[in-house]
């Protein structure tokens, strides 16, 4: 497969106090170490392990996935909006590399 | 003798009353045969502490087609201010090869506890969800989602 590639969608801008939604989805097959190939071994596996959300370099929001995430894995989440800045959000996969992505937002 | 006789029948009663939800306390055992792992889960997390009901919202579908994509949703009401927000939010479903599904854990910033996302269920199931609040209360709800096409490949 493919590199993984990160999608975000983040409002450009928002009003102080607003609470927005971001949704993200990243391209990974999130292999669940559950199947087994035509030769009847199993396929080990490799998933993306754990998801960071970071506003400003403080993150405010982290999870542990499991193989029970589905493919391609789509997210939304919420974030209180205070000030203007840079989102930074990092994906972590089971063989060690990171999918970065990073989106600003300024006040409206 | 005239006395210990009600007292021996009585005792009779009883066992076999006893015995009745014995018997039917092994079928739900039968049916969720993992829904063990979950609590095994759960005890890692929290131990022993108690596990109040209410506060979770869990948006799954009653009726999935595809198991290997299920949408879910999960709100936990909360002001999500530095001194009430939710904590974490676990997920586990109770028939999957694995417990786990997914953890969240929160800050304040976040403005409010939803997340939505897709998982994997390989057949019908309970999705089961906890909610860790800041004052170290603990929430659960579950709901139980009918799976056509299960979604563990293989």
């Amino acid at each position: 497969m493919s590199n993984p590639t990160p999608r975000v969608r983040v409002p450009a801008k928002a009003k102080a106090g607003e609470i927005i939604e971001i949704k993200t989805l990243i391209s990974h097959e999130m292999e669940s170490g559950q199947r087994k190939d035509s030769a009847g071994k199993a396929i080990p596996r490799k998933i993306i392990k754990a998801f960071t959300a970071s506003f400003n370099g403080k993150p405010f929001l982290e999870s542990d996935w499991h193989p029970a995430i589905s493919a391609n894995p789509y997210q939304s989440f919420f974030f209180k909006v205070t000030q203007a800045g840079e989102f930074r959000f990092v994906w972590k996969d089971d063989d060690g590399s990171e999918y970065v992505a990073t989106n600003k937002i300024e006040l409206a | 003798m005239a006395v210990t006789r009600p007292i021996a029948s009585r005792r009779q009663v009883l066992s076999g009353l006893a015995a009745v939800p014995l018997a039917f306390a092994f079928l739900p055992q039968l049916a969720e045969a993992s829904a063990s792992a979950v609590e095994a889960e759960i005890k890692k997390l929290f131990g022993d502490k108690a596990i109040g009901s209410g506060k979770i919202k869990l948006d799954a579908p009653q009726i999935a087609e595809n198991g290997l994509v299920v949408p879910v949703t999960v709100e936990v009401e909360s002001p999500m201010t530095d001194a009430d927000y939710v904590k974490a939010i676990h997920v586990f479903a109770d028939e999957n090869p694995l417990p786990g599904v997914v953890s969240y854990r929160f800050t304040p910033a976040s403005g409010k506890a939803v997340v939505s996302f897709r998982m994997r269920l390989a057949r019908t199931q309970h999705v089961v969800c906890l909610a860790e609040m800041s004052n170290g209360t603990v929430h659960m709800t579950k709901s139980e989602v009918k799976v056509t096409i299960g979604g563990c490949g293989g």
